[in-house]
């Protein structure tokens, strides 16, 4: 499938902008996904992914800012005439025509006469062939989503657009069609665009992650180097979970910066300091963290990060144990732990001792606070949970 | 006790559905009456002869006729003119949308004999004569209000990304209009035209003030009230009724096969779209 | 009237409809509306000048262009008590049929189940046979030897002695005409509750009467706002029902109306008439609206 009439090209995005009003959907863009690859744009609801896409396919007029594909300029170029071709969140497959013809439409509207054997091919290609002739209503979503992603394929497009396009499949069969969407990407070598909101989607399917929000990108990159190395709050709180804790940077020790908070220093690689000012946080993922009972506090590491608390929850999952610890400053943490040690695991109330290596340790700049990118409904539900415990064991 | 509680509602349902049948069973049952004087109230006699001789009363069948042809051309031009009228209020933006909106509105809230009235005021001032095309002007008038909510309806609920997915597949906003867009909005403009007919052939009230002589279907029955109706409007009508449900309930059956995949409207979708006009 | 339901997905919704401003809307626009135009709104000019013309003298049933605003106060005078009598039938048919329908309506929205759509045909299937033979075939149902009557007669129910020619026919059968219009709009409207905050309120200690009561009912009220005014307003200007169904002394405006015009030939009396009717059933349409605080039906 990969032998296209031209070779697949870079898509540029420059200076890209969209305002409804005095909003600005999406703010000064500039991107280069390069051909053949899959590139994912995650952000929250609101965040500009979907108008970015938009824009891309031809169905929103940018404000300013053009798209290139290659050195094409495509800006201009209306919906049905761009080499661009997308898959709809919930598919909007057409419910008056049958599979076969949906997979047809667009060769059908470019004016080829017989599109028996590209459509079944490409009916092979998703597995649906046996199918051909039922309409959409008559499939379930896993099958309808696998006909969107024919139908624009078959058009052998430049770029290949997906909009949430596992948003309205179970957890289980989402997992089959990420893995299903890739061997389709890897097979036919189109470049993908995916756009989503959900953060393990991104990392599973795609090789380059954009993490969007306010209408500008936040980090890109490989979705394994944005996880262990986040620039910003609001990536280390979108992608993944983590512990940040709110500091200041006062000094530097060989290469290493100092943060120190709520009476605690932690040294921090400069090279994962991103923090430019004095306030910093100091962040650490919940399963880079070791917990230690009291008493075996002189087992931590000397050069590591540590501090003390105080369990107050755990949570045994099967392939790890999540373990809240309350420090001293009255902040849970989250620690997980692989289930690989027999024997005793803390309990709550046990007083116990974290400790990481400053190799996983990142700095980042404070002046915005710890809790940008958590989901507001979660801070929402934090705060209400608390209200509601005091309320009921005050009465 | 406990199984009447349980089913009562049920049970008053059923009751209220035969109670709305009562009236067409004894249409039809008198349509096999042969009565014993002028009236056709009572039954007497079980006779075949309004059936075998269905225009045996001079009159009945070119009423008939006459409201087949009048209810053809209406419910023809009021579907072009309240689609296109749907067609602009949902997909263009122009000043004066809330005139329009009352303009089509207020058709459906005045009483039948006020229309009649004051078209057929208008037509004296303009000392217009009376016949098919006046009873068409206003059958046109008072049909295109009900096919605007019907399409305008249908219009709305289709849902947008399928237009965008067809744009995104190459075609041109003309192709996008005829292979997904009309196909889409088909059913609806086909039960607004259907709606329409029954609307027209069934009207009396405004044809009777626009008529002047013309004699339609329902301007027959009136007449012929005074003096007793044939037992061949009973066939008629018996004949029409049955037709339009084997029509209804062979595009419901359709559609029970196509599986909502067309989100069909309802048997009658402009009386529930009513309501639901914005 | 948007109810927060829980276990709803939070999809988001598809985008809104981009509409644009060319001319092609307005020629889209154009004919419909200009038919609607031409045979709607200016024959309500006309008729407002045909209702203040005035008689030429010496010469009966000739009328010339006038501003003879007495035609209304004699009219009224005249005509007061058929007013009267249009809006108490057409009130009590529409008190009637919001009875007999919402039962059904509640059992097609909530119960029915796969008889849905069949249940649905039902209710309109009545409307394809003839409008006058089905008003007609109520001069059989009610006749003076039918069962009804006898059966009200024994009970000592009937003052006149018969049901046929007198106003219970003529409410009667408005009642039964307007009645799917009544049946559908409630419909439309009960099938929009989730049924499982009838649940929720049983959960929370609503008996059933009361759950109707607080939940059921209040959201069911676009359907009622909606349902009663499809069956008052061709109800209240109906004439059929009282030609074929009632006495002379059954007559509602519409009779009024209609032999003015079309046999009296006193067109100013006729229209004034008819421009009453009009602005008294908007203005009643308008304030029940507002009261019953569903401003978004028109």
């Amino acid at each position: 499938m990969a032998d296209s009439a031209h070779p697949v090209e870079d898509l540029h995005l420059r200076n890209l902008t969209k305002r409804f009003g005095d909003h600005a959907a999406v703010d000064d863009l500039t991107l280069t996904i390069p051909a053949g690859s899959f590139f994912a744009l995650l952000g929250a609801s609101g965040c500009g992914k979907t108008t970015t896409l938009r824009m891309v396919a031809g169905l929103e007029d940018p404000t300013e800012g053009s798209i290139h594909i290659g050195d094409r300029d495509i800006t201009s170029l209306r919906a049905f005439e761009r080499p661009v071709n997308t898959v709809f969140q919930s598919y909007a497959l057409f419910p008056h025509l049958d599979i076969f013809e949906n997979v047809a439409f667009g060769l059908r509207r470019r004016g080829i006469k017989d599109v028996k054997p590209q459509v079944e091919q490409m009916l092979e290609l998703v597995e649906l062939s046996a199918l051909a002739r039922r309409k959409p209503t008559q499939l379930s979503g896993g099958q309808q989503q696998r006909v969107a992603v024919a139908r624009a394929l078959i058009n052998r497009p430049d770029v290949l657009l997906l909009d949430e396009p596992l948003g309205a499949l179970d957890l289980k069969l989402r997992r089959q069609m990420q893995i299903e969407l890739k061997r389709i990407q890897t097979e036919v070598g189109t470049t993908f665009v995916h756009v989503t909101h959900d953060q393990e989607e991104a990392m599973t399917m795609a090789d380059t992650v954009a993490v969007m929000n306010a209408g500008r990108i936040e980090q890109m990159g490989h979705p394994a180097d944005i996880y262990e190395l986040p620039r910003t709050v609001f990536v280390a709180n979108f992608l993944g979970q983590s512990n940040l804790i709110q500091g200041s940077a006062d000094g530097r020790s060989g290469d290493d910066v100092l943060i120190s908070a709520f009476g605690e220093t932690f040294r921090v690689p400069a090279s994962r300091t991103f923090a430019t000012g004095s306030s910093a946080v100091v962040g650490v993922r919940p399963e880079k963290m070791t917990i230690l009972d009291l008493v075996d506090a002189d087992k931590v590491p000397s050069d590591h990060n540590h501090l003390q608390g105080r369990v107050t929850d755990v949570s045994y999952t099967g392939v790890s144990t999540q373990y809240l610890v309350m420090t001293p400053w009255e902040q849970e943490l989250i620690v997980f732990e692989q289930n690989m040690i027999v024997g005793d695991r803390c309990e709550v109330g046990d007083e116990v001792v974290v400790h990481w290596s400053p190799q996983h340790t990142f700095g980042l700049d404070g002046t915005a606070g710890t809790t940008v990118g958590v989901d507001p409904e979660v801070l929402d539900l934090e705060a209400a949970s608390q209200a509601l415990i005091s309320d009921v064991s005050g009465s | 006790m406990r199984w009447l509680r349980k089913n009562i509602i049920g049970i008053i349902a059923i009751l209220v559905l035969i109670y709305l049948f009562i009236p067409i069973a004894i249409i039809i049952v008198l349509s096999f009456n042969k009565p014993e004087g002028k009236f056709n109230i009572s039954w007497n006699e079980f006779s075949l002869d309004a059936w075998t001789n269905l225009c045996g009363v001079p009159g009945v069948c070119s009423s008939f006729v006459t409201s087949i042809q009048i209810g053809l051309v209406s419910t023809l031009i009021a579907t072009l003119l309240g689609s296109m009228i749907a067609f602009g209020l949902v997909r263009y933006r122009f000043r004066g949308r809330s005139t329009t909106n009352l303009l089509i509105f207020l058709p459906m809230a005045t009483p039948e004999v006020v229309m009649g009235a004051s078209l057929l005021a208008l037509f004296l001032n303009l000392r217009f004569p009376l016949g098919m095309g006046t009873v068409m002007v206003a059958h046109i008038m008072f049909i295109i209000s009900f096919v605007v909510v019907t399409v305008k309806a249908r219009l709305q609920g289709l849902d947008p990304r399928l237009e965008e997915a067809a744009r995104d597949l190459y075609a041109s906003p003309r192709a996008t209009f005829r292979y997904v867009t009309f196909p889409l909005v088909l059913p609806g403009i086909l039960g607004a035209a259907l709606l329409g007919f029954s609307l027209s052939f069934d009207d009396f009230i405004i044809s009777f003030f626009n008529a002047g002589t013309l004699v339609t279907f329902p301007i027959f029955i009136w007449g012929a009230a005074q003096r007793g109706i044939p037992v061949q409007v009973n066939a008629l009508a018996s004949l029409v009724f049955i037709i339009a449900l084997l029509i209804v309930l062979g595009a419901q059956y359709a559609n029970h096969r196509r599986r909502r995949a067309l989100e069909a409207p309802l048997p009658s979708p402009v009386l529930v779209d009513r309501m639901s006009r914005s | 009237m948007v109810a927060v339901v829980p276990g709803t997905t939070g999809k988001a919704s598809p985008p809104a409809v981009t509409q644009r401003r060319s001319r092609t809307g307005y020629l889209l626009l154009f004919p419909g509306l200009a038919w609607l135009g031409v045979f709607f709104a200016i024959p309500f000019v006309t008729l407002f000048f045909t209702s203040l013309q005035q008689d030429v003298p010496g010469k009966s049933g000739k009328y010339t262009a006038g501003l003879q605003f007495s035609n209304y106060s004699e009219a009224l005078a005249e005509y007061w008590p058929q007013f009267l009598r249009s809006f108490i039938y057409a009130g009590i048919a529409t008190l009637l049929a919001l009875m007999i329908a919402y039962p059904l309506a509640y059992f097609i929205a909530f119960r029915a189940g796969r008889w849905r759509s069949l249940m649905l045909v039902l209710v309109i299937a009545p409307s394809f046979a003839s409008f006058l033979l089905r008003t007609y075939a109520w001069r059989t149902i009610l006749s003076d030897e039918g069962p009804i009557t006898s059966t009200l007669d024994a009970l000592h129910l009937l003052p006149d002695g018969r049901v046929l020619n007198t106003g219970i026919a003529v409410v009667a059968g408005l009642t039964y005409n307007f009645l799917p219009f009544m049946i559908l709009p409630l419909y439309a409207a009960l099938e929009k509750i989730d049924p499982r905050l009838i649940e929720a309120a049983s959960d929370l200690y609503a008996s059933p009467q009361t759950a109707f009561r607080k939940v059921t009912w209040p959201l069911s009220m676009p359907g009622v706002v909606a349902g009663t005014l499809l069956t008052f307003i061709p109800a209240a200007g109906d004439y059929i029902n009282a030609e074929l169904l009632g006495s002379t002394k059954d007559r509602m405006i519409g009779n009024v109306i209609q032999t003015n015009f079309i046999e009296f030939r006193d067109y100013p009396t006729a229209s004034a008439l008819s421009f009453v009717l009009m602005a008294a059933i908007l203005v009643l349409v308008f304030t029940y609206i507002r009261r019953a605080g569903t401003e978004d039906l028109v």
